[in-house]
C-alpha cells in the first residue's frame, strides 16, 4: 500500500461489432478506390443501441467489477460523442452503476485532448476516490478516411490513495490554438485539414515538447520510460514522435489498429488500459493526449499493479469480436443513412419523465425487490409481492440489483414483425440464478444464435430512441456470455 | 359457493358480419351487419333492447373509445351502454356484461356487441402496443407472434420434443383450420392450403411462420340474451342456453416468478377449471362436442388443447397429428376456420366463437354442420401467454 493518490483500477469496452475494413473500402470501391489501402484489419463500432453513455457504464463495471462503490466522491465523463447539448450524461453513468447520490457529477468533452486533459484533472483532485471514464464513438463520413480508420471504446479509471497501482509522478500542459480539424457544434462529421501538415506542424512540434517537460517535471529520465502511449487518428504518429523524442521502439503500445480503430478520446485510456494490464511494478507509463495543444502524464507502476484485475478487460473486450460484414448494418446503426423501416416504426415512444423519475432507481440500476416475507427476488418492483402465499406491502421489499447477476435464456423467439433498428428482435425470458425473471430484449447474438438455458450477461443500453424529441432511453438488456 | 349462472340466461338471437379485409364498410356498418342479423333473429326491435355491452379492443384505430360510437351507430337511443376492452378476450367480455346483467334480474333483454375494424392502419398485422408509461420504460415490445412464439421453446424444452416433429403439429393445426374454413361463408379465408406451403412460408417470429399466425380481420358479431322464459314466451323453441362464463388474469406469477416453465397457459387453466365447475362438466373430453378456441397462432391452439385438459399434458402433439381436432375427429376444433381462417377482428371475436356455437348446436351450419353437438366451449387468450387474460365460455342446449 502506498500513500499517495493515483489510479487505483482499470477498464476496458469495446463494441462486440467489428467490421473487416475492406467491407468499407469494398462499398465505396466505385468513387473512393484509394481506400484499399486502407482496408487492412477490422474496426469496431456501435450496434444501434450503444453510444458513448453505454459504453461508458460498461468499462465502468470492468473496473470496479464487484469491489465496493461506496466511497467513490467523484464521476467524471470524457467524450466528444455524448448524445445530449444539455443534460447530464456523467448523472446517468452515476445513477445505473448504482453510485452514491452525494457524488460529485461533471461531464467533460469538445477536444480530442479532454480524455487525457480530464483523467490529469481527476488524479490533480485528490480530496476523495473518483471514477474517470473516457467513452467515444467518433464519427466518420462515407468513404473518408475517418470512417474506414475509426473506431468506438472506452476505458475507466478508479482514482484514489488506497491500493495506487500507478502513482503519478508529474506532468505538463500546452495550449495551443492549433486547427487540425474542427466539427461545428451542429455538424455530425469534423472537417479535416492535411495530414502531412497535421503531423509536421501539430504532433511532432507540440508533444515532444510537453513530454520532455513532463518527464523534467516528474524527475524520469527518458531512457527509464517503458510505456510511450499516443493516439492518432493518423498512422504511424506515434513511432515518429517517439523516434524524435528518442524512445526506443518497443516502448510504443499498440494503438489497436488491428481490432479496434481510433476511437476518439476514449483511445488514448484505452490504450493505457491495455498497457497497465501488462505492466510491471516500476514501469514508467507516458501518457500523451493532443489536441489544441497536449497534455502529458508520467506514471509509474507500483507494486499493487499485480494485485489488481478488471473483471475481463481491454484483452478480454478485444477477444470478444462479432464480425458484421454488411456495409449498410454499420452504416445504418451509425445513423449514416435513414432506411425503410415502415409504418410499424412510426410508434410514439414518448418518455414521460415524471414516470422516469418515479422509477428511476429501480430501472436504472436494474433493481429488484426482494422480499423479506418470502425471499421471493421480481422485477419490476409492484406495490405487492407477486407470491400469491405472499402479497407483503413492497415497503418489506430489500433492492437487489439484477446487473451482475447470473442468468440464461429461459424462452425467446426472433421476432421479424415488430420494428427493430437490428432485426429481428430477440425477445424472451430470462431467468436469474437468484429467482428473479422477466421479459428481456437479449442483443448482439452471433451466428451460434441462442437456445433455453443460454448463459446470459446483463448489458447496458438504448431501449428506445424517440426520433420525433430527440430522446433515448436507457435499459438493461441481456446478452450471450459467448457469441 | 355462488351458484353460477349455469341455464340462467339463454341466447335469443345472434348474428356476425362477413369477416374479412372489408374495405367497403366502417365499424359502424360492420356493427349494423351483425346487430340486424341478431334482432331478425331474435325476433324483437331494436326498443325492446333494455341495456347493451360493446366490445371493441384498438382505440388508436376502429372507432374510438366508449360505447358512445357504437350507440350513434345502432341508434340505441338513451339505454345503458357500456364499452369493455380486455384485449382479446374483449368480445366474451361484452357477452359477460350482458349475460350477468339478465342473470342478476336487472334487465330481461340485453345486447352484447363487438367489432373492430383493424384494416384502417396501412400495413399488414396489428398496431404496435402500448402498455403503459412505466412498461414502455423497461419492457421489450415484441409483436403479438413473439409473445406466443415463446411457448414453443418452452414446450418442446418441457416435453423433450424436437423442432422439426412441433412444427409439423402446428401445421396440422393450420392446416386443419383452412380445411375447414373452405365451408364457412362468412370467414376471410376460404381456401385449402396444403401442408408444403405452410411448412416453407416466410418466418414471422420463429417458429411461427406466416401460416401459423391468424388473419387480421374487419368485423362484427353480436348477442342478444334473455332469461329462458322470456326465450320461450317470445316462441322460442330450441334453446341455447349459457352454461359458464369465466375469466382468469395474470397476477404476474408467470412472468416475474420462476415457477412457471414457458409450456402452458396458467389463466386458461384456472378458466377452464371454474368454466367446468359452473357447467357441471367433469369429462371435457367426453362431454364437449365442439371447440372455438383461441388460434391466434397455432402453437397457442396446440397447447390449449391441454390447458382445457382435453388433451393430457404433452399429448396434444399427438392428438393434433392423429386428427382428434380435425372436422371428423372426437373433437373438432375451428369448424368454422377458427381465428387462422375465419379471421380476428379482436373485439368481435368472443362473440363470433359464441355465434359458431350457437349455429351448430342449432343445427344450422349448412356443409359444416357436425352431427348432433350438445355442448360447445370458446375459449379467449387476450396478451401474451404469460400475462393476460383467458376468457371461456360453455354454450349448451337447453
Amino acid at each position: 500500500m502506498t500513500s499517495t493518490y493515483g489510479i487505483t483500477g482499470y477498464g476496458g469496452y469495446i463494441p462486440r461489432l467489428r467490421i473487416p475494413r475492406a467491407a468499407i473500402a469494398a462499398a465505396h470501391q466505385w468513387m473512393a478506390p484509394q481506400l484499399r489501402g486502407l482496408a487492412k484489419g477490422q474496426r469496431a463500432f456501435c450496434s444501434w443501441d450503444e453510444d458513448s453513455v453505454t459504453m461508458a457504464v460498461e468499462a465502468a463495471r470492468d473496473a470496479l467489477d464487484l469491489r465496493a462503490r461506496g466511497d467513490l466522491g467523484a464521476v467524471y465523463l470524457a467524450s466528444t460523442t455524448l448524445p445530449y447539448a444539455d443534460l447530464q450524461h456523467s448523472t446517468l453513468l452515476a445513477s445505473a452503476l448504482h453510485l452514491n447520490a452525494s457524488i460529485r457529477t461533471l461531464d467533460i468533452g469538445h477536444s480530442q485532448r479532454s480524455g487525457v486533459a480530464g483523467l490529469l484533472t481527476a488524479l490533480k483532485d485528490t480530496s476523495a476516490p473518483a471514477l474517470f471514464v473516457a467513452s467515444d464513438a467518433p464519427r466518420g463520413k462515407p468513404a473518408s478516411v475517418q470512417e474506414i480508420s475509426y473506431g468506438a471504446g472506452a476505458a475507466a479509471f478508479t482514482t484514489g490513495s488506497n491500493g495506487v497501482i500507478a502513482e503519478l509522478l508529474g506532468s505538463a500542459s500546452r495550449s495551443e490554438q492549433f486547427v487540425d480539424h474542427f466539427r461545428s457544434a451542429e455538424e455530425q462529421y469534423a472537417y479535416v485539414w492535411e495530414e502531412r501538415w497535421v503531423r509536421d506542424e501539430g504532433y511532432l512540434k507540440i508533444v515532444p515538447d510537453t513530454v520532455n517537460e513532463a518527464l523534467k517535471a516528474a524527475g524520469v529520465a527518458i531512457d527509464k520510460v517503458s510505456h510511450f502511449i499516443l493516439a492518432s487518428p493518423l498512422k504511424g504518429i506515434s513511432s515518429a514522435v517517439a523516434k524524435k523524442l528518442g524512445l526506443a521502439p518497443e516502448t510504443v503500445v499498440d494503438a489497436l489498429e488491428a481490432d479496434v480503430g481510433y476511437s476518439g478520446v476514449a483511445h488514448p485510456l484505452l490504450m493505457l488500459a491495455n498497457a497497465l494490464e501488462k505492466a510491471e511494478p516500476g514501469d514508467v507509463l507516458v501518457l500523451a493526449g493532443f489536441g489544441q495543444g497536449s497534455d502529458v502524464l508520467v506514471l509509474r507502476a507500483t507494486d499493487a499493479i499485480r494485485s489488481f484485475k478488471p473483471r475481463r478487460g481491454v484483452s478480454g473486450a478485444l477477444a470478444d469480436a462479432q464480425t458484421q460484414d454488411a456495409y449498410l448494418r454499420f452504416l445504418s446503426y451509425g445513423k449514416g443513412i435513414d432506411l425503410e423501416w415502415g409504418m410499424r416504426a412510426e410508434k410514439n415512444v414518448k418518455t414521460a419523465l415524471t414516470e422516469q423519475y418515479r422509477s428511476v432507481e429501480r430501472l436504472s440500476s436494474f433493481a429488484a425487490g426482494k422480499c423479506q416475507r418470502c425471499n421471493t427476488v421480481q422485477f419490476p418492483q409492484l406495490p405487492y409481492c407477486v407470491n400469491p402465499a405472499c402479497h407483503a406491502p413492497r415497503s418489506e421489499f430489500e433492492d437487489t440489483h439484477l446487473f451482475d447477476e447470473k442468468a440464461q435464456v429461459l424462452t425467446y423467439t426472433a421476432d421479424w414483425l415488430t420494428y427493430h433498428p437490428a432485426p429481428p428482435l430477440y425477445v424472451g425470458f430470462v431467468q436469474f440464478d437468484n429467482g428473479a425473471r422477466l421479459l428481456m430484449e437479449t442483443v448482439d447474438i452471433g451466428a451460434q444464435g441462442i437456445d433455453a438455458g443460454t448463459p446470459l450477461r446483463m448489458v447496458f443500453r438504448i431501449k428506445d430512441i424517440d426520433k420525433t424529441r430527440g430522446y433515448a432511453r436507457y435499459f438493461w438488456k441481456a446478452t450471450p456470455l459467448s457469441a | 359457493m355462488a351458484s353460477g349462472i349455469k341455464d340462467k340466461v339463454a341466447i335469443l338471437g345472434m348474428g356476425c358480419s362477413r369477416f374479412g379485409e372489408r374495405w367497403d364498410a366502417g365499424t359502424p356498418e360492420l356493427l349494423v351487419e351483425a346487430f340486424e342479423e341478431a334482432l331478425a333473429d331474435a325476433g324483437i326491435e331494436r326498443g325492446q333492447i333494455e341495456a347493451a355491452w360493446f366490445g371493441s379492443c384498438m382505440d388508436a384505430i376502429n372507432i374510438g373509445n366508449s360505447a358512445i360510437p357504437a350507440s350513434t351507430a345502432l341508434r340505441l337511443d338513451g339505454i345503458p351502454f357500456s364499452r369493455m376492452e380486455n384485449m382479446c378476450a374483449t368480445g366474451t367480455e361484452a357477452l359477460r356484461g350482458a349475460v350477468y346483467a339478465v342473470a342478476s334480474g336487472a334487465c330481461d333483454i340485453a345486447l352484447a356487441i363487438g367489432a373492430e375494424k383493424l384494416k384502417d392502419t396501412g400495413y399488414g398485422g396489428l398496431p404496435p402496443p402500448f402498455k403503459g408509461t412505466f412498461n414502455d420504460l423497461w419492457m421489450p415490445m415484441g409483436s403479438a407472434p413473439a409473445g406466443f412464439a415463446q411457448l414453443a421453446a418452452g414446450y418442446r424444452a418441457k416435453h423433450g420434443i424436437s423442432k422439426e416433429e412441433l412444427k409439423r403439429a402446428i401445421a396440422h393445426v393450420s392446416w386443419k383450420s383452412h380445411q375447414n374454413g373452405v365451408h364457412s361463408p362468412k370467414a376471410h379465408f376460404r381456401t385449402a392450403v396444403d401442408m408444403e406451403t405452410i411448412l416453407n412460408a416466410p418466418m414471422i417470429a420463429e417458429p411461427l411462420g406466416l401460416f401459423d399466425c391468424s388473419g387480421v380481420s374487419d368485423g362484427a358479431a353480436a348477442a342478444i340474451v334473455c332469461t329462458p322464459e322470456i326465450a320461450r314466451a317470445l316462441g322460442k323453441r330450441d334453446l341455447v342456453s349459457v352454461k359458464a362464463i369465466q375469466l382468469s388474469i395474470s397476477s404476474g406469477v408467470e412472468s416475474t416468478m420462476s415457477d412457471w416453465d414457458g409450456s402452458h397457459v396458467r389463466t386458461t387453466r384456472a378458466a377452464a377449471k371454474r368454466a367446468y365447475a359452473e357447467a357441471g362438466i367433469t369429462k371435457p373430453r367426453d362431454q364437449i362436442s365442439l371447440l372455438e378456441v383461441h388460434d391466434c397462432f397455432s402453437i397457442t391452439e396446440l397447447v390449449t388443447m391441454e390447458d382445457l385438459f382435453i388433451s393430457g399434458e404433452g399429448r396434444a402433439v399427438h392428438d393434433v397429428l392423429d386428427g382428434f381436432y380435425d372436422s371428423t375427429g372426437g373433437i373438432p376444433c375451428q369448424i368454422d376456420g377458427g381465428l387462422k381462417c375465419f379471421g380476428h377482428p379482436i373485439g368481435a371475436s368472443g362473440l363470433r366463437m359464441a355465434y359458431e356455437v350457437y349455429t351448430q348446436l342449432l343445427g344450422r351450419a349448412g356443409e359444416r354442420q357436425l352431427s348432433s353437438p350438445s355442448i360447445g366451449l370458446t375459449h379467449n387468450l387476450g396478451g401474451v401467454p404469460y400475462l393476460g387474460i383467458a376468457a371461456i365460455s360453455i354454450l349448451g342446449l337447453l
